[in-house]
């Protein structure tokens, strides 16, 4: 897989197993989502609602609303969450408006 | 409900700064901010990121450590990680933390919410793979994450810190495609003699412009016909430059071309707004101290109007000495005597602004969108589409929801009120100002119907 982002940071922290869509993923602990879903090469985060367009993080500070995921069946700012183990992540698309 | 003498929403430097004094004039003081820790967008996590990225960011953001210090104050309670959804006009605070919701009332509230940056609809904004400038330097802060082969596309001293703070990390942008032109730069040299009192900050500027040289960083001036190229994500970035096309590719689009007052929640109050016609913003109408119309309420900071960082925390400061002086805790001449010097030093911090602004301008092709691009990124609406509602007959941005539901999605407007304004201002030949802006209400924040029937303190109360 390309890399498009990423990180400095020493990796001292401890991993988390984290779900999105169907993958398995293995996050930074207590990490910003939006950031480590970017630095593990998830593009897009979700389709729109209106055309099915893809999305992904625009704003980072929860102004956008274009990382839009499910955390538990709650839609979410991934940039506004934090990663925890276990963390179930759905992606939000059409099927989900009609 | 959680009573204070002073709330404040918003833990940026005007907040912390507003926070400190006001603590420290024995006033009680609740602060409430959406991230899980203090430092707003400028400081943003300055606590963890100064010790491990300090060098990469650089000395205006560390210094955000010296006012993350001063929450520490048996006086000052913080509660992070907590998004507010309603003010209303006695100054109660509904809001949501952990999957409860709460209410927080303060004898006087501060709204010092701060900045976001200025939309900047260019065909092929909404790919995956572009980002504000912010965004950027937001993941860089707060996760040490950085973009590998990123065009910075835009205008302003954010677009060279970001790509300064790029090249020191080690991950230089490809190129720097700047919108500004010779004649901006030329307009601007009228207000050179007031900005050299703000010396200090045009040399930072041409630091930064000299580690870009340094890295051999490609900046293209004066660009224009700017596209984002890419079907599922970004592949190129499309422009024009000295009259030849151009084209980049890149996995990365980073766009910048000003920042502008968050007034989602002094919308939502229904204050008095003014239009800033050199920023193209609005801001709230407030006192010198910050008071708004509604007397408890006051405003500080970029939300008040852009000043930046440094004025930011002038402005908390100022606007807690009036409160104190308002309940008591200070006289007059107290109040006088300290806030003058700090009248001084925000006047210098302010005096660079004009220069700024001028040999900065916003994007003209951003502030009137071709007809094919988005405006609305949530509803998909086009500037086209704008234009069409207009020419039936469409006359403001509320009735415009009515036509074409821009401004009706998830982010509320937040990323188009201020394209659709000067769409219809263009279209009907008028001033943004007569225009106005998109009526904001509440929620200002989602909130679950789990989290309003989690309200705790219904009949409870607690006193900090």
């Amino acid at each position: 897989m390309k890399t498009v982002f990423h990180n400095l940071s020493p990796d001292d922290t401890p991993r988390v197993r984290v779900r999105f869509a169907d993958r398995e993923l293995m996050l930074r602990d207590g990490a910003n989502l939006a950031a480590e879903l970017l630095a593990a090469g998830v593009m897009p985060f979700r389709h729109t609602p209106v055309s099915g367009a893809p999305r992904a993080p625009f704003c980072m500070m929860g102004a956008c609303f274009d990382c839009l995921v499910l955390i538990d069946g709650v839609t979410r700012r991934a940039c506004m969450s934090e990663v925890s183990e276990g963390l179930e992540i759905a992606v939000p698309g059409k099927a989900d408006h009609d | 409900m959680i009573e204070a003498d002073l709330v404040i929403i918003g833990a940026g430097p005007a907040g912390m700064a507003a926070a400190a004094q006001a603590a420290d004039c024995g006033l009680s003081v609740l602060i409430l901010d959406e991230q899980p820790r203090p430092g707003g967008q400028i400081y943003r996590d300055v606590d963890r990121a100064a010790p491990r990225h300090g060098a990469i960011l650089g000395k205006d953001y560390t210094d955000g450590l010296g006012l993350t210090d001063r929450l520490d104050h048996p006086n000052i309670a913080c509660l992070f990680g907590t998004s507010v959804w309603q003010i209303d006009p006695q100054a109660a605070v509904s809001f949501s933390r952990d999957g409860r919701g709460g209410v927080a009332r303060g004898k006087r509230l501060l709204i010092a919410t701060g900045a976001q940056e200025r939309p900047m609809p260019l065909p092929g904004w909404t790919l995956p793979g572009v980002m504000t400038a912010g965004a950027a330097q937001i993941l860089l802060k707060a996760s040490g994450v950085v973009a590998e082969r990123a065009v910075l596309v835009g205008t302003g001293p954010l677009l060279y810190l970001v790509a300064a703070q790029m090249v020191r990390a080690g991950t230089p942008p490809l190129a720097l495609v700047e919108t500004q032109t010779r004649s901006d730069f030329l307009r601007s040299l009228r207000h050179l003699p007031a900005a050299l009192l703000g010396s200090r900050t045009l040399l930072k500027g041409m630091g930064l412009l000299a580690t870009l040289r340094k890295a051999g960083v490609k900046r293209y001036k004066a660009a224009k016909d700017i596209a984002v190229e890419g079907t599922d994500r970004v592949t190129g970035l499309r422009f024009a430059h000295g009259g030849q096309p151009h084209q980049l590719e890149c996995d990365t689009v980073l766009l910048h071309h000003g920042v502008v007052p968050e007034t989602q929640a002094t919308r939502s109050l229904n204050l008095p707004h003014r239009w800033n016609a050199r920023q193209r913003a609005f801001h709230p109408v407030t006192d010198r101290w910050g008071r708004t119309a509604l007397p408890f309420i006051f405003v500080a900071g970029d939300g008040a109007g852009i000043g930046g960082a440094k004025a930011a925390a002038y402005e908390g400061t100022l606007a807690a000495l009036e409160i104190a002086r308002d309940l008591g805790a200070l006289s007059d001449g107290d109040r006088d005597l300290a806030a003058h010097p700090l009248r001084l030093r925000l006047w210098m911090e302010r005096a660079i602004r004009p220069f700024l602004d001028t040999a900065f301008p916003s994007f003209a092709a951003a502030l009137a969108p071709a007809d094919d691009t988005l405006v609305c990124r949530c509803e998909e609406v086009t500037a086209g589409a704008v234009r069409r509602y207009a020419a039936l007959g469409c006359l403001g941005p509320n009735q415009l929801k009515a036509f074409g539901r821009p401004g009706m999605g998830p982010c509320q407007g937040r990323m188009c009120a201020l394209t659709v304004t000067e769409l219809l201002a263009v279209h009907h030949g008028t001033s943004p100002k007569t225009i106005g802006l998109q009526r904001v209400r509440p929620p200002l924040k989602p909130v679950t119907l789990g989290e309003i029937a989690a309200m705790e303190g219904q009949g409870e109360q607690s006193t900090l």
